[in-house]
């Protein structure tokens, strides 16, 4: 067994939350170290420090695994901190077919009052969209509505 | 006081002004004004939990007495709390609960941004993560505070009667004794004192946007970092504590 094997295994695990992304995708696994025959140590860090999903994760990590007859510990670590930049191509591409569009360069980073950001409609591409609000449905994403189809949509938000 | 005991200290002074007021945002849950407001609200209250979790976790590690985040969450009594009394005031109506976040956002701002460069690895680490969240939560209570005071007669005035009444709690934000001279001295938190000017330059520049103003008067109420808190804490810890104190370790 190698380290490619379980970094493929772990490709079957994906968020709860959002359920076309893997754990792979969304850059929470950070590293997989060998400990002993059939024993490993998987490295994972939180999207953000309240993120209730985590917890799954862990169990859903270990349930796969088991299924090779592996054992394994997870290990949750701060630093780095979680980015959206360690977000995988495929996982952009993922998200923008199953409606969420994925984190955008938001160019200035100011926190206040900074220019806002030209988010896209993931269904009709339209340029023309809203904030509706800051916070959406879960606690990575934001709240946007598209002017043009009037379709309200996630935006999976940009964290640097 | 040791160096391990003025750090204890710190991490769940710290802990108490994110777990209490991040139960307070929870009490919106289902009453916000509009619901992206309750979903918003309830998000930082998630996000400060969050934050509670780790600095209570690192404070039960420097500890060292076999205590869990749990324990340090759950089965303290009143006096031992020691978060601001900012943070446990009411919610009152929603312009309230803005400005009380507004005071509090931007103080957390410029103190995790001095606290990422912490020579304490583990509290770096926290800073680092939080500021990310720390961002969202100011840019949303900001925009609010303007929105609110140059909106209608109505909110105006609740609102400046809002800042009025929590002004009272500002100083206490900058609260140092012997535990945070300690880890000033040993380059692990930054001293409040050197960014007092930059926080009344960003706040009031905001209040003056939004037609708002401090008070003129001057009169500060302290007690918490010592555990000695107003009426409203002991409600709040008592449903806090509750499943807890009626079925001991209960988990789900």
């Amino acid at each position: 067994m190698k380290a490619e094997d379980i970094w493929a295994m772990l490709e079957d695990v994906t968020d709860p939350e959002v359920p076309v992304l893997t754990v792979v995708d969304l850059g929470v696994v950070r590293d997989v170290q060998f400990v002993s025959k059939d024993h490993w140590k998987i490295i994972i860090t939180p999207t953000y420090t309240g993120c209730p999903a985590m917890q799954v994760i862990e169990e859903d990590i270990k349930a796969r695994l088991a299924k090779e007859n592996i054992t394994v510990d997870v290990e949750l670590v701060l630093s780095p901190a979680w980015t959206t930049d360690w977000l995988s191509q495929d996982g952009r591409r993922k998200l923008e077919e199953y409606g969420i569009t994925p984190p955008q360069d938001e160019g200035d980073k100011s926190v206040l009052f900074g220019k806002k950001p030209v988010i896209p409609c993931p269904l009709c591409k339209s340029k023309n969209t809203r904030l509706i609000s800051q916070f959406g449905s879960t606690a990575c994403k934001a709240h946007y509505q598209c002017n043009d189809c009037q379709e309200p949509f996630d935006y999976f938000k940009c964290l640097k | 006081m040791t160096k391990q005991e003025a750090l204890f200290e710190f991490l769940l002074r710290k802990a108490d002004d994110s777990l209490i007021l991040g139960h307070r945002l929870s009490e919106w849950c289902g009453h916000g004004p509009i619901l992206e407001e309750d979903i918003a609200l309830t998000n930082i209250s998630l996000d400060l939990i969050g934050q509670a979790t780790e600095l209570y976790k690192y404070a039960a590690e420097v500890e060292d007495k076999g205590r869990t985040e749990d324990d340090l969450a759950f089965l303290r009594i009143e006096r031992e709390y020691k978060n601001v009394l900012l943070v446990e005031q009411l919610n009152g109506d929603f312009g309230k609960t803005i400005v009380r976040q507004f005071f509090f956002d931007h103080f957390e701002h410029l103190l995790y941004e001095g606290l990422m460069n912490s020579k304490d690895e583990r509290i770096s680490a926290i800073a680092t993560k939080t500021i990310k969240e720390v961002k969202y939560h100011l840019r949303h209570s900001s925009e609010w505070i303007i929105r609110l005071g140059d909106g209608t007669e109505e909110s105006h005035d609740r609102v400046q009667a809002s800042v009025k009444d929590l002004s009272r709690f500002i100083n206490e934000l900058f609260y140092q004794d012997e535990v945070e001279e300690i880890l000033i001295k040993e380059g692990i938190i930054p001293d409040v004192k050197e960014f007092r000017v930059a926080f009344e330059n960003n706040i009031e520049k905001i209040l003056e946007e939004a037609t708002l103003k401090l008070p003129e008067e001057k009169w500060q109420l302290t007690g918490g970092r010592k555990g000695v808190h107003s009426e409203h804490l002991g409600y709040l810890l008592a449903e806090l504590q509750y499943m807890q104190r009626t079925y001991p370790g209960m988990e789900w």
